[in-house]
């Protein structure tokens, strides 16, 4: 069988960054290959390269056992490529048949659109993508998008599809519903190039994967004659533990409190739990379902709406400022780490002080303590290991994981009770994936209280002692945590299906 | 009676002439935000347009050269702004404050040195036609007698706009352009060149709203001539729903008020009152208007 794409000896480096290296990448055609790598391996690079949005210092690009001449969107249409992004490009406001036949549309002075729906719908039927033409974009579900991306390259004629990390955004039920998309095209003849860092989806969908580290290749292996443990190593380097010990825990009296919250405006139940020392409560859920909500809710960073209160060691603190929270032994790990959790052009050593500018141990009459402030930050860099030349080099320049950790030892700086971490591994490799959660199970062993909001399943299954499930601003049902707990069952609920038991009450 | 017979004869077809530079800016001003770009600079490629056309006017005897002058120019000005804007990637709003300041100074400048004067000196203006056997037509005769030839014009480009943006693949293009032109891009669109194109067409529509000033509604070129007419031309556009039809109905609705003004004076309404009609008219429409069209979502937003 050809090859759809051959890749050979890329090297394309930015000022600082050598981000391809030397790398061979061939995909043959009709396979479905994975690309597998941590952020920043040089995955979106090389891609990037391929679509002729970067050109390569070194190597040659052969399509079809062609020299490829790609230099923008159009030219890599023309020349049978297609890629679905990560962040959606579509339209909101325009139809779902505008959307795709935009750029494409049929060849005449004035538009129509009746050759377009015709070719379009033969392809959604063929396909089985069940796509409303008329509803506009802003309301279609994400799943629905997703395949609307796929329609859009389709009826560009592209038969090697690229997916861009395509699952971070899915229910575990749509991702098996993209699963079955997948393979449809390809028993129609289409080349899949699939970019992911997760392993699971990895086994479970290619033929073929390919994994980078640091901008090189490791090796290109047939998945049916690996397996995680051993991509893992290829990804990282070095053997990874997966099996976090979760030693059982005295559960003592209940730290917070959060009493009839209502999250978004239209949920028809407001949200009702408790945490307990050394409980942690995992919150999953498709993000967008109330998660940032219920967080700076909590923290006092988002108005909770009337009626509702939440209760940190007995006492009320409802109406109270995000400081006084701070101060009274809440630590916040925000969802949003550039946004909230630090001033990228800041040194590491000042964002050590976000939020706590105010504490008597860092300032007096307004006037910060400089020296206090450096030995807090050094001692805490020392202790959890920040990879840092300099406490005053600016913590936009660390990786994500060495942020991450900058703000989790800010935050634990000052022995919380209770700590909201919220979607704590985003965009981490799996090095630092592994401290942050080893960090979670030792607060929990501390007596911690501990609220885990994230959309990563496989972290809330580990990690938590009890699960809820948020699905549009209400929590459909909570449980404890064991081995019988399936993502299935999890994925129905994040979907909004609830299985019976209790509803919405603790 | 009387009233309803000047609405007729005078208001009407006054508030008309009134409109007709206001709805150019509007639709140039609805050409650039459809394509993402924030255009203030409309109110200085209608000034340079009008003096533009007063110096061709003034060279060749000839106002339609005139006119072309002024269509040249302000699509010289429009392709500033893009370059600017797009290619150098400056503050689009900053850019448009900036182009109006060039084009006040520039053409103040370029009067003194050309006739001594901040006023230039008369130039043949734009004849008035009459159509034949229309004008005949009662009451309604007079929207065909003695009117200038843009009277006719621009029904024409509001239709011919309407039609690219809602008929052809072109405005389906630009409209995605406005919205997201990271999805445009991704279409395989080349958003620069469109941007490049309409700008400079904007441009050049406003210079013809400038033209109609100088050289039909008046025949010479005075300082700051364009009194905000551009800045009116970019409201009507957002009244009007970033639409070509909604942006030549509100500024329509904008100068009806203001023709208003001229003939209800001296009658028994107080005049203060009657100053007041235009802005008390938009108020209170509005108000009764609700938000029906969605503003582009990328507006002043490159990709």
């Amino acid at each position: 069988m050809g090859y759809a794409v051959q890749m050979k000896g890329i090297t394309k480096s930015f000022p600082g960054v050598l981000a391809n290296d030397g790398i061979d990448f061939a995909v043959e055609e009709n396979e479905i290959h994975c690309l597998l790598g941590e952020n920043g391996c040089g995955k979106s690079t090389l891609m990037n390269v391929l679509f002729g949005i970067h050109k390569q210092e070194a190597g040659e690009i052969l399509i079809k056992d062609k020299k490829s001449t790609i230099t923008n969107t159009k030219e890599a249409h023309d020349a049978g490529i297609g890629m679905v992004h990560q962040h959606f490009m579509l339209v909101n406001p325009m139809t779902a048949l505008d959307n795709i036949m935009l750029g494409k549309e049929p060849i005449g002075l004035f538009l129509d659109r009746q050759v377009a729906r015709r070719e379009i719908s033969a392809m959604i039927e063929k396909y089985g993508f069940q796509i409303d033409l008329d509803a506009s974009v802003s309301e279609l579900a994400v799943g629905i998008k997703q395949r609307m991306e796929i329609v859009k390259i389709l009826y560009r004629g592209a038969d090697i599809i690229i997916m861009d990390e395509p699952t971070a955004v899915l229910t575990p039920q749509e991702v098996q519903e993209l699963f079955k998309i997948l393979t449809g095209l390809k028993a129609d003849g289409k080349t899949i190039i699939f970019i992911t860092h997760k392993l699971e989806e990895t086994m479970a969908i290619s033929d073929r994967v390919t994994v980078l580290r640091g901008g090189k290749k490791v090796k290109t292996v047939v998945t049916a004659q690996s397996s995680e443990k051993e991509l893992a190593r290829y990804m990282v380097g070095y053997d990874v533990n997966f099996d976090l010990e979760r030693p059982p825990v005295e559960c003592g009296d209940i730290l917070l409190e959060v009493r009839n919250v209502q999250l978004l405006p239209n949920a028809r139940h407001s949200v009702s739990f408790e945490i307990r020392k050394g409980e942690i409560l995992g919150i999953a859920g498709v993000d967008g379902n109330g998660q940032q909500e219920l967080e700076e809710m909590i923290m006092g960073v988002r108005k909770a709406p009337k009626g509702g209160s939440i209760i940190v060691n007995g006492s009320d603190i409802t109406g109270t400022t995000t400081k006084f929270r701070k101060a009274y032994g809440m630590g916040h790990i925000p969802s949003d780490r550039y946004k909230s959790a630090m001033v990228k052009d800041f040194s590491v050593r000042e964002n050590y002080m976000l939020g706590f500018q105010d504490h008597a141990d860092l300032n007096t009459y307004g006037f910060i303590k400089h020296k206090v402030l450096a030995a807090f930050s050094q001692a805490q860099i020392k202790k959890y290991n920040v990879v840092v030349s300099s406490d005053e080099s600016s913590i936009g320049t660390l990786s994500g994981g060495n942020q991450q950790k900058v703000i989790i030892s800010r935050e634990l700086g000052h022995d919380p009770d209770v700590v909201i971490v919220a979607q704590p591994t985003r965009g981490l490799d799996i090095g630092a994936i592994e401290f942050v959660h080893s960090t979670l199970i030792d607060l929990r062993r501390q007596g911690k209280a501990v609220l885990l909001i994230s959309v990563e399943l496989t972290e809330i299954m580990t990690l938590s002692d009890r699960i809820a499930v948020l699905c549009g601003g209400e929590i459909m049902d909570s449980f404890e945590n064991s081995r019988d707990v399936t993502r299935e069952q999890l994925g129905l609920l994040m979907a909004g299906k609830a299985v019976g038991g209790s509803y919405g009450e603790e | 009676m009387q009233f309803l017979d000047s609405l007729i004869t005078h208001i009407l077809p006054l508030g008309y002439q009134l409109s007709i530079p206001i709805a150019l800016a509007a639709i140039a001003a609805t050409i650039s935000e459809r394509l993402g770009v924030i255009n203030l600079g409309i109110e200085g490629q209608m000034l340079v347009g009008a003096f533009a056309a007063v110096v061709g006017s003034h060279l060749t005897g000839s106002p339609v050269i005139g006119i072309l002058f002024g269509m040249i120019a302000g699509g010289v000005f429009g392709l500033l702004h893009v370059t600017v804007c797009v290619k150098l990637r400056s503050n689009q709003a900053v850019c448009g404050v900036a182009i109006n300041l060039l084009a006040l100074g520039l053409t103040d400048f370029l009067t003194t040195l050309i006739w001594g004067t901040k006023i230039s000196a008369l130039v043949t203006r734009l004849p008035n036609v009459t159509v034949p056997l229309l004008e005949r037509i009662p009451i309604a005769g007079v929207f065909f007698r003695n009117q200038t030839v843009f009277f006719y014009l621009l029904p024409l480009i509001v239709a011919a706009a309407y039609i690219f943006f809602y008929k052809t693949r072109w405005g389906l293009r630009v409209m995605a352009i406005g919205h997201n032109p990271q999805a445009a891009l991704s279409a395989g669109i080349n958003v620069v060149k469109y941007r490049y194109v309409g700008l400079m067409i904007a441009g050049v529509l406003a210079g013809l709203g400038g033209a109609y000033l100088s050289v039909a509604f008046n025949n010479a070129f005075v300082s700051d001539m364009v009194a905000g007419r551009g800045f009116m031309g970019i409201a009507s556009n957002i009244f009007g729903g970033w639409n070509p039809l909604g942006s030549f109905l509100a500024s329509f609705l904008f100068a009806f008020a203001q023709s208003l003004r001229y003939y209800v004076a001296g009658a028994v309404v107080p005049t203060q009152i009657t100053q007041m009609l235009p802005y008390a008219i938009t108020l209170i429409v509005l108000i009764a208007v609700k938000k029906r069209s969605r503003a582009p979502e990328a507006m002043g937003v490159l990709e």
